[in-house]
């Protein structure tokens, strides 16, 4: 299992269009991050995305450091975001290829060369979950589930250690959102899950609680899911 | 949805699908001269009987074809009528129909070419710049999501318009075009973080 730490991370950003002082996005935290499944909840705008994208670097720290077993985010780019794949909230976003075959195999030009391999690899990896039929669709046309699916599968084609979803149901309906929550949960790398879906976080070992860009209750998700009903009165 | 005006790639086993890119691109470079350089009657006439040609031989969709032309639609008809008003029905024909001809053979290139094919081509014709600090896996990525570009902005568009029909606004243009700005900034930032989190822009 890996080891993603945050030491006294603080993270600010200029107000937009002006020269207002800088708001703090997350104030000063320290955490340590080594369960299978730990989710983030908490408010729109409390912080859980920014939380989220520092562990593969999306965003860095003002202050602080983080590391993902021992390597430091900011300094060892590279070597992170090939272990911490990312799943963001619209996969439309994220599928920067016209063709669903032609997305997967992107995330393969590290790892396959040739470009027939490359294909056959991502036709394998789309085959591993139940996409083989859509390889030569054109991503446009794909329902948002299917769009979601495919992003999850472009990311985990190259096997990351970690993965980081940062509400990755939100916009999907009923049956689609239980189908990636399950996919998810079931994964085998460590996930980091950024959620308003209460049920998905309580099926977490670890669940943390973000409001005001603070960690406001960190623990059990049952203790930490009951403290966020509560505090939403 | 709005489709994009040069379509997108159709899986299929045409002698175009087997051709090589370089020498798609060449051909479509040099139909193109030829369309400026013996501008005519004959020479749109036959432009036009050549890309009809190859888009049967391509195996490209009547569909497809039609929503190809249907994007750029209005703007033929303008040129067509300005042409007309000007220089007379005969040049609007050589002018717009060269365009027309050149349009549909644009999209039996991208029809039959997947942009994969594309980022291996332009990747191995900029190897020789590396050596003056060009990436060419960097130039070809950035390729393909132009491409890619062409029919999410047209999306983009479609929804916005949509949205200020919805609120009565379909007469102001600031009610359309400012989200449209916003949202497709936004959504190109958004692909860069994307393509960030999947390490395409460390190499």
């Amino acid at each position: 299992m890996s080891r993603i730490e945050l030491d006294r991370v603080v993270v600010r950003a200029a107000t937009p269009g002006g020269p207002a002082p800088e708001v703090t996005v997350l104030q000063e935290t320290t955490l340590d991050l080594a369960e299978q499944r730990i989710a983030l909840i908490g408010p729109n705008g409390s912080g859980k995305s920014t939380l989220a994208r520092l562990v593969n670097g999306l965003v860095e720290p003002t202050t602080g450091r983080v590391t993902v077993d021992g390597l430091d985010v900011a300094r060892k780019g590279r070597e992170v975001r090939r272990r911490v794949g990312f799943v963001f909230t619209d996969p439309s976003a994220q599928l920067v290829m016209p063709t669903v075959v032609e997305d997967v195999a992107l995330s393969l030009r590290h790892q396959v060369r040739g470009r027939e391999e490359r294909a056959a690899a991502a036709r394998s990896v789309l085959a591993s979950y139940g996409l083989e039929e859509l390889a030569d669709r054109s991503v446009h046309t794909l329902s948002g589930g299917q769009r979601q699916l495919l992003a999850l599968a472009g990311v985990l084609a190259t096997d990351p250690a970690v993965l980081v979803a940062d509400e990755p149901t939100t916009l999907l309906d009923l049956r689609n959102a239980r189908m990636i929550g399950d996919l998810l949960l079931g994964l085998p790398q460590q996930l980091v899950l950024a959620t308003h879906d209460l049920e998905l976080a309580l099926r977490c070992e670890r669940a943390l609680l973000i409001d005001d860009g603070a960690v406001v209750a960190d623990g059990s998700p049952t203790e930490v899911v009951d403290h966020y009903r509560a505090s939403a009165g | 949805m709005t489709a994009s005006p040069l379509g997108d790639y159709q899986p299929g086993t045409s002698v175009f699908h087997r051709l090589p890119v370089g020498a798609k691109l060449l051909g479509l470079l040099v139909l193109s001269v030829v369309a400026v350089a013996f501008r005519g009657v004959a020479t749109t006439g036959g432009l036009l009987v050549l890309a009809v040609a190859c888009c049967m031989v391509a195996g490209v969709r009547l569909g497809r074809a039609a929503r190809a032309l249907r994007g750029v639609v209005v703007a033929m008809t303008l040129l067509a009528a300005y042409q007309t008003w000007q220089r007379g029905a005969e040049h609007a024909f050589v002018v717009v129909g060269a365009l027309v001809a050149l349009l549909l053979l644009a999209t039996v290139f991208t029809t039959t070419t997947s942009v994969d094919r594309m980022v291996d081509a332009i990747t191995r014709w900029l190897e020789p710049l590396r050596r003056f600090g060009v990436k060419p896996e960097l130039v070809a990525l950035a390729f393909s999501l132009m491409i890619r570009g062409i029919p999410l902005t047209l999306a983009i568009a479609g929804e916005t318009r949509d949205a200020a029909r919805a609120r009565g606004l379909e007469r102001n243009p600031r009610a359309y075009l400012t989200p449209l700005v916003i949202r497709v900034v936004a959504h190109a930032r958004a692909t860069g973080d994307a393509l960030h989190a999947r390490g395409l822009g460390d190499e």
